[in-house]
């Protein structure tokens, strides 16, 4: 029986079908699924705080809206991804456990801290910007709510990544207090960015099997070299200086080159040592256990509903 | 032909910009701190809508003064005792109870003062308020619902929203007080007499408190102030974290 599933699988896949929920897959094909995805909505829900630091202080009435916008809108892509991934079986609270023991983890630039606007500025345009690099490959991902989710999510990043953007190009043009602002800001954001698309290949525990199940559809170091490739000229743009000497334009290759990744300080920080993991796990456990009282409170309101409609 | 003068009008304008920013502040310190995250993102977006209800006003405010002044200009350069938004406002949203309690009085009020406010005789106030009633109905909406379900959930929910309720009952009156520049623009039918929404308020808090499980305090109290720019002491910590930017560096675009 299970044979037979699988084969119906395997067809699928090599004819680039997409699965759904209530087809049969792997257990390892899902367990993957459930890790990536999870791991991908906690991304975007941590994601909330260092930005979210700002909008109290956000410079302009304008800029507040926007900022506020936009960290609503990683709430809204956390909570499309955490229902694609309920569709595997795996409960938001398991899911949130998972997040506060560390046994999920998210994206690990979350774990810097956003220390000035132009913070906000440099997240906007080279996290979101890496971001979207990596997601419009998963648009195309084997699983269909997932897939979908991508669709949607891709859709609403392009607006952040411009807002991003924008915010360094009014610094860029601004005082030399500004501009320092913002180089600071892109020196200290651009080597965690490169870090989003995770270890080498050759390093990647999970990438070859989420190849072969296309789950993931391009490999990290393909995903860095084309992100890299689209940020160089935007920096220039701004007229501000690489945050990297070693980057260079290579003619024979037709990619720009650049420096190796401090692959220490990427362990060190996604293992739970960064400057600031244990600051956003204990904001994300302190809303949940706060909010504890109003959850029961709603739930037993429906309950006592329920059985009023039922007598 | 107006027997009121442009200084008037601006300082009803200023106090409605600043009871809709201190509002949109405090309830954007909800984003990311949500009971849940469905209603962390639709608590954003209440914040939106109140930032979004500031702007107009003090554009509308910056204008009528006619110095050259922004919107930010408005909301980043002046101090506490110059801000005129209600009490009620810019208290802490200590916890979800006294938040949802605090937006439902707010809510109920909006929606009543914004319907007279439509009708204001001044073309740019009644387009404001026509968009801005719209928001203030959905508010209401939820905050009616959460009223409800708080109330009527467990023990624990309904002690939280009774002491929000008797907390912040006093500083409701504040709600109908007329200052003497909206008695004068109310008489030219710009602005909207308070008094005349009392009744009508009290009708449907009461209403909607019975039906949730929930008392009306007995004692009553007020403490008021905002609209002569006396405040709490946590407007000052409010303002000090909003405008650190501009503060520290006037004159800069950004």
């Amino acid at each position: 029986m299970s044979d037979s599933g699988q084969a119906v699988f395997d067809r699928r896949i090599e004819a680039e079908q997409k699965i759904e929920p209530k087809d049969w897959m792997p257990a390892d094909y899902r367990k993957n699924l459930i890790r990536q995805m999870s791991q991908h909505a906690h991304s975007e829900v941590i994601g909330m705080q260092p930005e979210g630091n700002w909008i109290s202080r956000a410079p302009t009435l304008k800029r507040k809206m926007v900022l506020l916008a936009k960290v609503q809108d990683e709430g809204g892509h956390g909570l499309y991804l955490y229902s694609a991934t309920e569709t595997l079986n795996a409960t938001r609270d398991e899911m949130n456990a998972a997040l506060h023991s560390g046994k999920a983890k998210y994206a690990s630039i979350f774990n810097y801290p956003a220390l000035s606007w132009a913070d906000v500025g440099a997240i906007g345009w080279l996290v979101d910007g890496a971001a979207i690099v990596n997601q419009i490959s998963l648009q195309g991902t084997s699983y269909g709510p997932y897939s979908r989710a991508m669709i949607r999510i891709c859709k609403e990043e392009s607006f952040h990544q411009r807002q991003g953007y924008e915010i360094m190009i009014a610094l860029a043009k601004g005082t030399p207090m500004q501009k320092a602002m913002a180089q600071d800001a892109l020196n200290r954001v651009w080597w965690p960015s490169l870090m989003m698309f995770g270890p080498h290949d050759s390093a990647s525990a999970h990438s070859g099997r989420s190849m072969q199940w296309k789950i993931k559809l391009r490999t990290n170091d393909d995903l860095r070299q084309s992100f890299i490739d689209q940020t160089v000229p935007q920096i220039k743009f701004l007229g501000l200086e690489l945050p990297d000497p070693d980057i260079k334009w290579n003619e024979e290759r037709g990619h720009y080159d650049s420096g190796e990744i401090d692959w220490d300080e990427f362990k060190r920080v996604i293992s739970g040592d960064g400057p600031c993991n244990r600051d956003r796990i204990r904001h994300h456990k302190k809303a949940l256990d706060e909010g504890q009282w109003v959850r029961e409170a709603l739930q037993a309101y429906h309950n006592k509903k329920a059985s009023a409609s039922a007598a | 032909m107006n027997n009121f003068s442009n200084s008037t009008l601006y300082n009803y304008l200023l106090g409605l910009a600043d009871d809709a920013l201190i509002l949109g502040q405090r309830t954007s310190e909800w984003c990311s701190r949500g009971p849940f995250l469905e209603e962390d993102i639709a608590l954003s977006n209440v914040a939106l809508d109140y930032i979004g209800r500031a702007r107009m006003f003090y554009q509308y405010a910056a204008e009528v003064e006619g110095k050259g002044r922004s919107e930010d200009d408005l909301a980043y350069f002046r101090d506490e005792r110059e801000f005129s938004n209600l009490l009620i406002n810019e208290l802490p949203n200590y916890d979800f109870a006294f938040s949802m309690v605090r937006q439902y009085f707010l809510d109920v009020h909006a929606c009543l003062y914004l319907q007279g406010l439509t009708a204001s005789t001044d073309q740019h106030l009644a387009a404001i308020a026509s968009k801005a009633i719209k928001e203030s109905r959905y508010h209401l909406k939820r905050s009616q619902t959460w009223l409800l379900q708080l109330g009527l959930g467990t023990e624990e929910s309904n002690k939280r929203m009774q002491t929000a309720i008797d907390e912040l009952w006093g500083y409701t009156p504040e709600m109908f007080m007329m200052t003497e520049t909206e008695t004068q623009l109310s008489t030219a039918g710009i602005a909207v007499n308070r008094d005349n929404l009392l009744q009508q308020w009290t009708a449907t808090v009461t209403a909607d408190i019975r039906s949730a499980d929930l008392q009306i305090p007995d004692q009553q109290w007020q403490v008021v102030g905002g609209r002569e720019g006396k405040h709490s002491e946590h407007l000052g910590h409010l303002l000090a974290q909003m405008q650190i930017l501009q503060r520290s560096y006037p004159g800069l675009e950004w």
